[in-house]
């Protein structure tokens, strides 16, 4: 028999704290501590496997935790149709783990058959928004239920695009329906790259719709003009610049689920946990805002 | 053609220019940004190929393997989202690398590799119920007939090269300089719990564990593996299968099988 969910591992949403990504080489310390988060994320790619240490320590931890199934390969930004034996397999993990949140990207991943394991640009035309729409459509229809569409982080912008990314996104999200999952990160990272003024960019986008929050650490390049071109790494520590920002965001939207992502070097769970009590600090200061503005109204 | 199929193309080339209609506020030369797309393709799918084959690297230095991987690549992108088993054809891509040729048993040692992975992704067998062998046993006439199955993650590799040995000195057990690659190993591979284990076996339980792949009952199994080896030897053979958890169930002439309970 199954056993039954912790309350707060099966309450509707995730909670507006902050969560961590779940990474294989922190499984067992996490089985052993239980540390005090608000959830965890997973790539659901990773867990498209039939059995193994993945699903073991992933129904353990699910039994404790919000949950956010995150995808990384459907690539709705695709001008190939979606694969529907992926979105197949994406049905039964959800079914399965019942996540508290399913979100996907703003980008392409794959082309025909060949996938490519990154988040590739789409120029934003009406063509491309009627593309991505469709898609959210069909993937929201599929897994009967609402997903969260991540903004990218990009390094090139196309000379045919006729929509400005937050006009984009707010289309998207108008005619879908689906929510917003805002990465502060990318925001910094795409406005240095395409100089534009990040805090305007956040402004932009509908604070209702925002479901989640993620945070990151970029690496810096330059481009050939010698202009700061930054990577979207998940190789290290959150900037200041982001945390500033972060804190703008959730003035503007409020205490909303906060993801740390760190993909690569990555660290042994302690400095994440540390991390993650950063921005929970920024989080609970968010929340005491709200109570004190019911409070005066 | 549309700009997602140029983007793709000149994405695996590194021959063809950046493709057209890109920009950069600054009016910069958006090639050097097309770049960062091109090395975020490439340095990801060498990295999934390095998590799977961790030794095949150490055998022959990162500098080479990820030369080697980078070429593997961009002939055989991958073509599922599950990169766990991305690189199927990679040992026999290092197979026919030729600059690889001075390491003759690098491809088997990636084939162990991949079998790991494989077996630690496997669905979580059954166990064999403890009295099932001796239920069967108890009827000797019907026993050459049994279908022994065996676990879901179970692999077996049998090699020219001792690659049991080399894998294990890369894991610190035993020293590489004791390895003589050029002794022939077959490696059975099961993960009866979380962990994949990994053991030698001689060639005649080798070629049950390989007859019992194919789904041979008891019996011809046995013959195929005594004419493997004369040596073999069934009886501590079938015990080897039962204390390594690598057998799941017992299928009678008759059609019925051992009861099978999932583990917990």
């Amino acid at each position: 028999m199954p056993t039954p969910l912790s309350t707060q591992a099966s309450a509707p949403n995730l909670p507006p704290r902050v969560g961590l990504g779940l990474k294989p080489e922190h499984f067992r310390q996490i089985v052993e501590t239980w540390p005090d988060l608000g959830f965890f994320e997973i790539h659901a790619e990773n867990y498209l496997v039939d059995g193994g240490p993945f699903h073991h320590y992933l129904s353990r931890i699910r039994e404790r935790y919000p949950l956010s199934i995150h995808g990384v390969g459907l690539s709705i930004g695709g001008a190939s149709p979606l694969d529907r034996g992926h979105l197949d397999q994406l049905a039964a993990l959800l079914d399965r783990y019942a996540p508290q949140s399913f979100s996907e990207h703003l980008a392409w991943a794959s082309h025909g058959e060949v996938f490519l394991n990154d988040l590739l640009p789409v120029p934003y035309t009406a063509q491309t928004l009627q593309r991505v729409c469709d898609h959210v459509d069909q993937v929201q229809a599929h897994l009967k239920r609402r997903m969260l569409l991540e903004n990218p982080a990009t390094y090139v912008e196309f000379s045919a695009s006729t929509l400005t990314e937050t006009d984009f996104m707010a289309e998207v999200l108008r005619r879908t329906g689906c929510g917003l999952l805002l990465d502060v990160n990318n925001v910094h990272v795409s406005c240095t790259n395409h100089h534009r003024d990040p805090y305007a960019y956040i402004d932009a986008l509908p604070p209702a719709l925002v479901g989640e929050i993620h945070l990151a650490g970029f690496a810096q390049e330059q481009d050939a003009a010698g202009d700061l071109l930054l990577i979207d790494s998940h190789g290290s520590p959150i900037a200041q610049a982001v945390w500033r920002l972060y804190h703008h965001t959730l003035e503007r939207v409020g205490p909303v689920a906060t993801l740390i992502e760190r993909d690569q070097d990555i660290p042994p769970f302690d400095v994440l946990f540390a991390e993650s009590q950063q921005a929970q600090r920024l989080l609970d200061a968010a929340r005491q805002e709200v109570c004190v503005q019911r409070a005066c109204t | 053609m549309n700009t997602q199929q140029a983007f793709f193309e000149a994405l695996l080339d590194p021959r063809q220019s950046a493709p057209s209609g890109l920009c950069a506020w600054n009016g910069s030369d958006p090639a050097v940004r097309f770049a960062v797309y091109r090395n975020n393709v490439l340095v990801s799918l060498v990295d999934a190929l390095a998590d799977t084959y961790p030794v095949a690297q150490e055998l022959v230095g990162e500098p080479f393997f990820r030369a080697m991987a980078r070429l593997f690549v961009r002939q055989e992108p991958p073509r599922s989202r599950v990169l766990a088993f991305y690189g199927e054809s990679f040992p026999t891509f290092i197979e026919n690398f030729a600059p690889a040729a001075s390491v003759p048993y690098l491809a088997d040692v990636a084939r162990l590799e991949l079998l790991r992975v494989r077996a630690y992704h496997a669905a979580d067998g059954a166990a064999l119920p403890a009295d099932a062998l001796a239920q069967a046993l108890a009827q000797p006439d019907t026993l050459a007939e049994l279908v022994l199955g065996l676990h879901p993650s179970v692999g077996l590799l049998r090699s020219r090269y001792a690659v049991v040995s080399l894998w294990a000195a890369h894991q610190g057990v035993g020293a590489l300089s004791d390895v003589d690659p050029a002794l022939p190993e077959n490696a059975l591979l099961v993960r009866p719990g979380l962990e994949v284990e990994l053991l030698r076996l001689d060639a005649g339980a080798s070629a049950l564990v390989a007859a019992l792949q194919q789904g041979t009952p008891l019996g011809p199994a046995a013959a195929q593996a005594s004419q493997a080896d004369a040596d073999f030897d069934l009886a501590s053979s079938v015990a080897l299968l039962i204390r390594t958890h690598a057998l799941s169930s017992i299928t009678h002439p008759d059609g019925s099988q051992a009861c099978i309970h999932p583990p917990q």
